[in-house]
C-alpha cells in the first residue's frame, strides 16, 4: 500500500534506531498514548531494539480497554432486547462486562452484528424498518466524526429506527489525569497521530507547559514510531518540553475543520468513567441535546445497571503505567486472552494481551 | 525478579465460562481445541496428541487414512469457488496430509427448507467437477432438510478414505529441532476472498480463493524424498498461526519463522491492513505446510515448485529446541514476536 | 487505536446527499465517505478510518519525511563518527 509500506523499511528503521542510540545518554520513560501505537511497537519488536534505558509505558489509548464496565453492561442489556439488531466494531465483541460479553449474548439468541463502519449499521436500519438498530459508538476523537456523521444522516434521512450508544473518550484530559496521578513516572508523551489528524494539536502546548513534558505527535508505522521516539529523546536530553509533529503528512496543526464542526454540533463534553482508572472529569463526549432522540441510552430503558468486576483485575494500574502486565498476580493464570478478566487482556492492543502474545517468550526465559 | 511460568499454566476457570456454544468454537483456534479436548476426547477416548488432519488406521492389512469435515461457509459462493469446492478439496487435502492417496468420499447435505434448488444444483456440480479434478469418487451420501428457522442455505459434510503407502509415517508429532518449515505458496488468500463479499465488510479485491486438491503435490514430495517429510498440514481455519502452534505443541519443538520470508501477496497484505487482520491467522484452502529433515529441504522445495500448485513455495522457518510449543517470528526490523494460537474467529478491528 | 490507512481517490459520487468516493488501497477497493475531506480530488490520497476519509495525505510531506530518514546518519558515516 503506497504511503504505508515505505514507512516499514528496515534499512531506514536501522538508521533511526542508530540515531536514538546515539543521542540517549540516560534512562527515560515515555508513554505512547494510543493503543494502535502499542500494538505496532510490540508487533514489530521495537521496544526490544531501543536502548535499554528507554522505557515505553503503554498508555490507556485503547477505547476498548477503557470503555466503562457500566457501558458494556448497558450494551449487553440492549443487545438482549427482542427485536434489536446490535451493531458493533469487531473489537468490542469479546470485552467482558459483568460476567458476559457480546459473544455470549449472541449465543443466547441476540442479533449482534460486526460492521466495519457505522454507516453499515445505518444501512442495516434502513433495510430493516421493523427492527430497532443500535450502533455501539465507542472510540477516541478519531472515530467520533464517523459516528457523528452517521447520526447526522440518520436525522437528515429520517431513519427513526436507528440509535447510537455513545461512549467516546478524549485524549488530552487523559494525559492530564496521568500526570496528576501520584507515582507518575511518565516524562514524555507520544501523542496519538490519528486523533491529532482530526483535532489538530492546539490542546497540547498547554499540557506540555503545565507538566513540563515533551509531546511528540506520532504515527503508527515502524519508521513513524521510531521518529517519534527519536524526537522525544532529543527533547528529553536537552531539557525541552515542546510540542513537535513527527507525523506531518497527515497532521496539519488545525486538524480537520469540517470534522471538528460536526463534532461541535453532534456531541457535548461530559464526565466519563474510564474502566480501571476511574472518573476523569470532562473526558468524554455524549450526544448533544439536538441529537438526544438518537441516544440509545434514552431510547432503551434497561433499568439499573449493577456492575461486577473481578477483584483480581488490575487493568487500571496497567493502563496508568503503574505496573507491567506480568506484575499482576492474575496475569497468565486466571486472566488470559482466552478468559479475560479485564479489558486490557481482551483488546488486541490492550497492554496485557500484547504482553501475553508477544512478550511471553522473554518472560519464559527469565523464569526458566 | 518476577517469574511467570506459562508451561505449567492450567486455567482454573472451568471450560465453559458460558454454558453455550459460541461462534468462536468453530474458529479453528484455542476455543475449538478446548471443545475437542474437554468434551469430545473424554467421551470418545483417545488423546490430544493423536489428533491430526486425518486418522491413519489399519484394517484388513491395509493402512487407510480417514477424515471428515463440515462446510458451513457464508457466503456459499465467493470469488474463486464455492462451498462445493471446499467440501471436496478440504477432505481430499486432510487425507493427503497423512501422505495418503485419496480415493473415495461421502457427502451429507443439510439443506434449509426453501433453498433455491438451482443453488443446490450449482453446489453439486462444483463437487462433481472438484472430485474429478482430484481423481476421487463420491460414492455415498445423504440428504436432510431442516426448517427455515434453523440457519440458511446448505451445509455439507464430507468424509473420505485414502490409502497410505507403506513406510509413510507423517504426523504432527514428528517435527524435530533442525527441521525446515516450508509453505507451498501465497498465504491468506482464501480468507480474504471470502471476507471481501461478507455483508457489512464488503470490499473490492482481485483475490480469488485458492481452493485446490493437494494430493498430487504431496505425491511429488514423497517421490522426491520419502521419509524425510515429517509433518504435513493444510492451514485452513486459524491460518498458518494455528497449524504451526498445533504442530509445535504436538511435537514439543519451538518454531522459528522469518517474517520477511512469508509469501503474503500484496492484495492480502493490503486487505489485512485495511481491516486490522494478521495474514498468519487467515484461512488457506489450497496450501500446505511441510516440515522436513534439513538435508531434504532443497529437494522438497524443488519438488513443490515443479508442480503448478507449488510454484510459490518458500522456506519460512525452522524447528528449534528452544521455546518448545511456542512459535516465534523474527520481524523485518530484527525484533521478535510470539505468534499465538488464535482464540476464536478473527474479526476486523478499528483499534 | 485508530487503524487508518492511506488510499487513492479513484472516483467521487453522491449518495443520499453525501459525498462518497471509491478509494483504492493498493488493489483493495472500498467505498468511503468523503464528506470530511470534501475538496479531495480524484488521484489524491486520503487517510481512511472506519469507512471515512478523516484527512488528506500530503504527498510532498510524505516524500520529505522519507528523504529526511534517508539523510539521517549520512554525515556521521561520511566522517566516520557515530
Amino acid at each position: 500500500m503506497k504511503y504505508l509500506d515505505e514507512f516499514s523499511d528496515p534499512v531506514l528503521a536501522r538508521r533511526l534506531l542508530d540515531q536514538i542510540h546515539a543521542v540517549t545518554t540516560r534512562p527515560w520513560a515515555m508513554m505512547e498514548v494510543c493503543g494502535g501505537q502499542t500494538h505496532s511497537i510490540i508487533r514489530h519488536g521495537i521496544d526490544q531494539l531501543l536502548p535499554p534505558g528507554i522505557e515505553m509505558i503503554h498508555g490507556p489509548g485503547c477505547p476498548v480497554c477503557v470503555t466503562p464496565l457500566e457501558m458494556i453492561d448497558r450494551a449487553l442489556a440492549i443487545a438482549s432486547q427482542p427485536g434489536v439488531i446490535f451493531c458493533s466494531f469487531g473489537d468490542m465483541l469479546r470485552v467482558p462486562g459483568s460476567g458476559r460479553d457480546l459473544f455470549t449474548v449472541k449465543s443466547a439468541g441476540a442479533d449482534v452484528r460486526v460492521v466495519y463502519s457505522p454507516l453499515d449499521a445505518l444501512n442495516i436500519a434502513r433495510d430493516n424498518p421493523d427492527r430497532e438498530v443500535v450502533f455501539f459508538g465507542i472510540g477516541f476523537e478519531t472515530t467520533a466524526p464517523a459516528n457523528a456523521m452517521t447520526v447526522y444522516q440518520a436525522r437528515r434521512l429520517g431513519v427513526r429506527n436507528f440509535s447510537l450508544l455513545v461512549s467516546h473518550v478524549l485524549v488530552p484530559p487523559a494525559i492530564a489525569a496521568i500526570m496528576e496521578a501520584p507515582n507518575c513516572r511518565v516524562q514524555a508523551f507520544l501523542a496519538a497521530g490519528h486523533v491529532c489528524s482530526v483535532m489538530g494539536t492546539s490542546l497540547y502546548p498547554a499540557l506540555a507547559a503545565r507538566y513540563r513534558v515533551p509531546i511528540v505527535v506520532t504515527g503508527f508505522e515502524p519508521l513513524d514510531i521510531l521518529e517519534g521516539i527519536r524526537q522525544t529523546v532529543v527533547q528529553l536530553e536537552s531539557g525541552s518540553f515542546a510540542v513537535t509533529n513527527a507525523y506531518p503528512r497527515v497532521v496539519p496543526p488545525e486538524g480537520n475543520v469540517p470534522a471538528r464542526q460536526m463534532l461541535e454540533d453532534v456531541f457535548e463534553v461530559t464526565d466519563r468513567t474510564w474502566r480501571g482508572i476511574g472518573m476523569i472529569p470532562a473526558s468524554g463526549w455524549r450526544l448533544s441535546s439536538r441529537y438526544r432522540e438518537f441516544d440509545a441510552e434514552e431510547r432503551f430503558a434497561v433499568g439499573e445497571i449493577h456492575t461486577d468486576e473481578s477483584p483480581l483485575c488490575r487493568a487500571g494500574e496497567v493502563l496508568q503505567g503503574h505496573i507491567k502486565p506480568h506484575e499482576c498476580s492474575a496475569f497468565g493464570k486466571e486472566c488470559t486472552p482466552r478468559n479475560p478478566l479485564g479489558a486490557t487482556m481482551v483488546s488486541s492492543e490492550g497492554a496485557c494481551a500484547a504482553y501475553y502474545a508477544y512478550r511471553r517468550l522473554d518472560l519464559v526465559e527469565v523464569g526458566a | 525478579m518476577t517469574t511467570v511460568d506459562f508451561s505449567s499454566w492450567t486455567c482454573p476457570v472451568p471450560l465453559r465460562d458460558t454454558p453455550n456454544v459460541l461462534m468462536g468454537h468453530g474458529g479453528g483456534g484455542a476455543m475449538s481445541a478446548e471443545l475437542v479436548e474437554q468434551i469430545f476426547l473424554p467421551a470418545f477416548g483417545g488423546s490430544a496428541a493423536d489428533l491430526a488432519d486425518s486418522a491413519v488406521v489399519t484394517a484388513g492389512g491395509a493402512r487407510l487414512a480417514f477424515s471428515t469435515d463440515s462446510y458451513v461457509v457464508k457466503p456459499m459462493f465467493f470469488p474463486g469457488g464455492s462451498i462445493g469446492d471446499l467440501a471436496v478439496n478440504g477432505t481430499v487435502n486432510d487425507l493427503a496430509m497423512s501422505g495418503a492417496t485419496p480415493l473415495y468420499l461421502s457427502s451429507a447435505f443439510i439443506l434449509q427448507e426453501g433453498t433455491d434448488l438451482a443453488v443446490v444444483g450449482r453446489i453439486a456440480q462444483a463437487m462433481g467437477l472438484a472430485a474429478a479434478a482430484a481423481s476421487v469418487r463420491l460414492v455415498t451420501g445423504d440428504t436432510k432438510v431442516v426448517d427455515s428457522a434453523s440457519g440458511d442455505g446448505v451445509f455439507v459434510t464430507t468424509a473420505g478414505i485414502g490409502l497410505v503407502p507403506p513406510g509413510v509415517e507423517i504426523g504432527p508429532r514428528r517435527a524435530r529441532p533442525g527441521d525446515v518449515v516450508l509453505v507451498s505458496g501465497d498465504i491468506g488468500v482464501h480468507g480474504i476472498a471470502v471476507l471481501s463479499c461478507r455483508e457489512g465488510l464488503s470490499f473490492g479485491t482481485s483475490v480469488l480463493s485458492d481452493t485446490a486438491p493437494l494430493a498430487g503435490l504431496v505425491a511429488g514430495m514423497l517421490a522426491a524424498v520419502g521419509d524425510s517429510v515429517h509433518v504435513l498440514r493444510d492451514p485452513t481455519r486459524g491460518g498458518v498461526a494455528a497449524s504451526l502452534n498445533e504442530i509445535a505443541r504436538a511435537s514439543g519443538v519451538g518454531v522459528s519463522l522469518v517474517e520477511r520470508d512469508l509469501p503474503v501477496p500484496a492484495a492480502v497484505r493490503d486487505a489485512c491492513s485495511l481491516l486490522g487482520l494478521d495474514p498468519l491467522q487467515v484461512a488457506n484452502e489450497g496450501k500446505l505446510i511441510a516440515i522436513v529433515a534439513p538435508s531434504a529441504a532443497p529437494a522438497v522445495l524443488d519438488a513443490l515448485r515443479a508442480h503448478p500448485l507449488g510454484a510459490g513455495a518458500q522456506v519460512i522457518g525452522t524447528c528449534v529446541a528452544e521455546h518448545p510449543g511456542t512459535v516465534v517470528a523474527q520481524t523485518a526490523l530484527g525484533g521478535n514476536r510470539v505468534i499465538s494460537l488464535p482464540i476464536g474467529e478473527q474479526l476486523p478491528r478499528i483499534c | 487505536m485508530c487503524l487508518a490507512v492511506p488510499g487513492q481517490v479513484k472516483s467521487i459520487s453522491e449518495r443520499d446527499g453525501t459525498l462518497m468516493a471509491d478509494v483504492d488501497f493498493g488493489g483493495v477497493r472500498k467505498d468511503v465517505c468523503l464528506q470530511y475531506v470534501p475538496d479531495a480530488t480524484v488521484g489524491e490520497y486520503v487517510v481512511v478510518h472506519v469507512g471515512f476519509a478523516i484527512q488528506r495525505l500530503d504527498e510532498e510531506s510524505a516524500k520529505q519525511t522519507l528523504a529526511n530518514f534517508e539523510q539521517l546518519g549520512i554525515l556521521e558515516e561520511e566522517f566516520g563518527a557515530k
